[in-house]
């Protein structure tokens, strides 16, 4: 164990970067992923790294992009309005097969929205990021610690599948504070980046990134080669914490600071004798379709609980092939749901008496 | 388990306390989380901050049912006294809100921090006053363990700070007595 | 004996480039400086999108295909992460006029330490010959099928002046490819640009005036003829600045 820091899940995230071997950052101002952008223009010049403003988000992620190319590890942060314009960057991102990390503080939307938290933002990150046929990994924190944990994870996983990583937390994950210990996470096997363009030296044939393949059976290829990616992501690299479902009637299935509120309520609910569990995913994408799937023959029912207008209800319907009904409790806006709330909507589904 | 909610205007270090009592019960083990209201709050509006402090890991980090509720201001009392658990405590600037907590089932504990603050000549300590009272009265941490923690908490190259700080403290704890 | 060689800068890939398009010329041009300034083993070039976007396929060294517009972000990512590679990037006149604007603007702001090779051929070539925000007023595009009309598409780009009135800046220079004197002239302002980076001076700018005799509808040799008569007259030819003569001074 290392020494506890009390500090704000955003400069957890900065921090793990930088622990992560993280020396490039560039960002663009917004609320609420600030204090992000702060730390690491703090940091990042007395412990080697560069910390770079850029003059947009657009910017931002196609800086992201040529240091990647180096194969450098590279980081960048937004919140909602920002991420949707990046998306053109991490579509050629995707389709060059580089590895970076992609930051989401998210905040209620659409448009400009609001600033309070939310987890609107799950349908893109889980289905499209930009255009075309592809997907980032999406890693979904729970608290404090445990972003210190996957933004290492994050790096790694990126740099062994060649993919960009977003971490999806939201408004109240970044702004909250809790205690935290880097305490190094084992570090995984990462191949080689022959791939990189750093200059060839004279000692082998030049490096291309891109993503532009004219023909339409080359790009096919590559793309059917992408998606074998995803499945080996899909057969080993899913993650999930499970509560109280082994007898479960009720599986709440909630992920980031949702799950923490839902935690509290699945508690709640077995005081008053109802047979609730929690189901949480990690990584959103690839999504613990199995595991969830093991819980359809045994409980009764499902419940989405996100800070959105049911953005996962159809994956755990897939997940769970449809064998069990899956209701929503959801707020928007910038809306927290409180676990009175939650256990309102539990007592509601198993009639008061389960 | 103590789920605090403290509550105020921008500018009264309603941020500050809160993170005073993590900090001390991070520093004995306990499990803590501190989550601010953040935004356009920053420039004087309403501030608040949930604070959970509990020998179990934290579920949901924002306080929705306060067993302390600290009201710097009348919006603040107005807006969450009826939030606060039954048996629960009330504490109030009584020099900043000129009426009493319609609350009957609660501890409610007056007072006028910003008021002795002022006469003090720090009167940006207010906040650490309140915090010293809600100890004496609660027993939330030990009172000499809490006088070290915010003694600990100014920053290296500014020590004055921490013996202000440790000032309005004893002033929290002697109206207590 | 004068042997005339390919670059060692340049692939052995034929170019796609149309019949009496200068993207050619200009390749040659900037392998040629890569060779003699021996930068090939750590260069990296950023290509845009574009007709020039197969210049990853053409040159030697590593190459990064960007999104349109963007070659300047990239290349800043590229030179932050690795200060000691030559960077450049090769963009035309939607890229990094139109769509790029912002990010030309600031990678002079900032004096990246990069050098930018500028194809301003007053016309979108890839997509077949739309207004292109250097194309000229009075000049026929297929989205500008009546001429370029000021109150209607708004005025040309002039790109070197407009940079060189940021400090960030160190070298800009308008230069044409439409005869052998200017071709030299070219290279030699290419081989500045790079020589500047090299000495870390901030952002070098080469613009060349280059032809697109399929969407101009004019023959190769009518082009170049056009270029001379209409775009040199809005387009000046010339060094913008230089920050090496102005230490001096």
């Amino acid at each position: 164990m290392g020494e506890k820091l009390l500090m704000k899940g955003n400069e957890a995230i900065a921090e793990a970067a930088i622990r992560s071997g993280c020396k490039l950052f560039f960002g663009y101002p917004i609320t609420p992923q600030t204090e992000l952008a702060e730390y690491m223009a703090k940091q990042m010049p007395k412990r080697g790294g560069l910390s770079l403003q850029a003059e947009s988000e657009i910017a931002a992620i196609n800086m992201v992009l040529g240091a990647a190319s180096t194969g450098a590890r590279v980081i960048t942060s937004s919140s909602s309005p920002g991420i949707s314009l990046k998306c053109e960057g991490i579509s050629y991102i995707i389709g060059s097969d580089l590895p970076c990390v992609i930051v989401n503080v998210q905040r209620g939307g659409p448009g400009l929205g609001g600033i309070q938290p939310a987890q609107s933002d799950y349908n893109q990150a889980t289905k499209a990021l930009g255009h075309g046929d592809g997907h980032a990994i999406v890693l979904a924190p729970n608290s404090v610690q445990e972003i210190a944990t996957l933004v290492g994870e994050a790096f790694d996983l990126a740099d062994i599948y060649r993919m960009p990583c977003m971490i999806l937390a939201d408004g109240a994950l970044g702004q909250m504070m809790e205690p935290v210990d880097f305490e190094a996470k084992p570090a995984r096997e990462i191949p080689e980046k022959d791939w990189a363009c750093c200059g060839h030296g004279g000692k082998r044939v030049h490096n291309i990134v891109n993503s532009l393949y004219i023909e339409p059976e080359e790009l096919e290829r590559i793309v059917l080669e992408r998606f074998e990616r995803y499945k080996k992501l899909e057969e080993n690299e899913v993650k999930y914490e499970e509560y109280l479902t082994e007898d479960a009637d009720i599986v709440i299935v909630a992920y980031g600071i949702t799950a923490r509120i839902a935690k509290t309520a699945v508690r709640n609910a077995r005081k008053k004798g109802i047979k609730a569990g929690l189901f949480r995913p990690i990584t959103l994408y690839p999504y613990p379709k199995k595991q969830l799937n093991a819980l359809a023959d045994k409980a009764k029912c499902f419940l989405s609980v996100e800070m959105n207008m049911g953005q996962m209800v159809n994956d755990i319907k897939i997940a769970i092939d449809c064998k069990k009904p899956v209701y929503h409790y959801g707020r928007t806006g910038g809306m927290i749901p409180s676990p009175e709330d939650i256990l309102a909507k539990i007592e509601e589904i198993s009639g008061g008496n389960a | 388990m103590s789920a605090i909610l403290l509550a105020g205007f921008g500018g009264q270090g309603i941020l500050f306390a809160g993170k005073q009592l993590v900090l001390a019960g991070m520093k004995i083990g306990k499990e803590i989380s501190w989550l601010p209201s953040y935004g356009p709050e920053m420039r004087g509006g309403t501030c608040n901050c949930s604070v959970n402090i509990d020998d179990e890991p934290i579920g949901s980090p924002l306080v929705t049912a306060p067993d302390i509720l600290i009201a710097m201001n009348k919006p603040s009392l107005l807006k969450f006294e009826g939030k606060v658990v039954s048996g629960g405590t009330i504490v109030l600037d009584s020099s900043l809100i000129d009426v009493e907590t319609s609350r009957k089932d609660v501890n409610a504990c007056y007072i006028p921090a910003t008021q002795m603050a002022n006469d003090a000549g720090f009167p940006k300590l207010a906040n650490v006053i309140v915090l010293g009272y809600l100890i004496k009265k609660t027993g939330l941490f030990d009172a000499d363990y809490f006088m070290e923690c915010i003694k600990s908490s100014a920053p290296k190259a500014k020590p004055e700070l921490g013996e202000m700080n440790a000032k309005a403290l004893q002033m929290g704890y002697d109206y207590a007595e | 004996m004068i042997v005339f060689e390919k670059p060692h800068a340049l692939t052995d890939k034929p170019f796609h480039y149309c019949p009496g398009c200068t993207h050619g010329i200009i390749h040659r041009l900037v392998a040629e400086v890569i060779d003699e300034l021996g930068l090939e083993e750590k260069t990296v070039g950023i290509a845009p999108v574009g007709c020039s976007v197969f210049a990853y396929n053409y040159f030697n060294c590593d190459m990064i295909e960007a999104p349109h517009g963007r070659a300047p972000a990239v290349a800043t990512g590229v030179k932050r992460a690795n200060p000691d590679l030559n960077v450049f990037t090769y963009q035309g006149d939607g890229d990094l006029a139109a769509i790029g604007t912002a990010e030309t603007v600031h990678v002079g702001a900032r004096g990246e330490n990069i050098t930018i090779i500028f194809v301003n051929n007053a016309i979108y070539g890839m997509t077949g010959g739309q207004m292109a925000p250097t194309t000229l007023l009075g000049q026929v595009s297929t989205t500008s099928p009546y001429g370029r009309i000021k109150e209607i598409q708004g005025n040309p780009i002039r790109v070197c002046e407009m940079v060189s009135t940021l400090d960030g800046v160190a070298y800009a220079e308008r230069v044409s490819v439409d005869c052998v004197p200017n071709v030299r002239k070219a290279k030699a302002a290419i081989k500045k640009g790079f020589e500047m980076q090299q000495q870390k001076k901030g952002l070098s700018i080469i613009e060349v005036l280059s032809t697109c005799p399929t969407n101009w509808g004019l023959s190769p040799e009518k082009s170049l003829e056009w270029l001379r008569e209409n775009m040199m007259a809005h387009y000046p030819l010339g060094v913008y600045k230089d920050i090496t003569k102005e230490e001096t001074k």
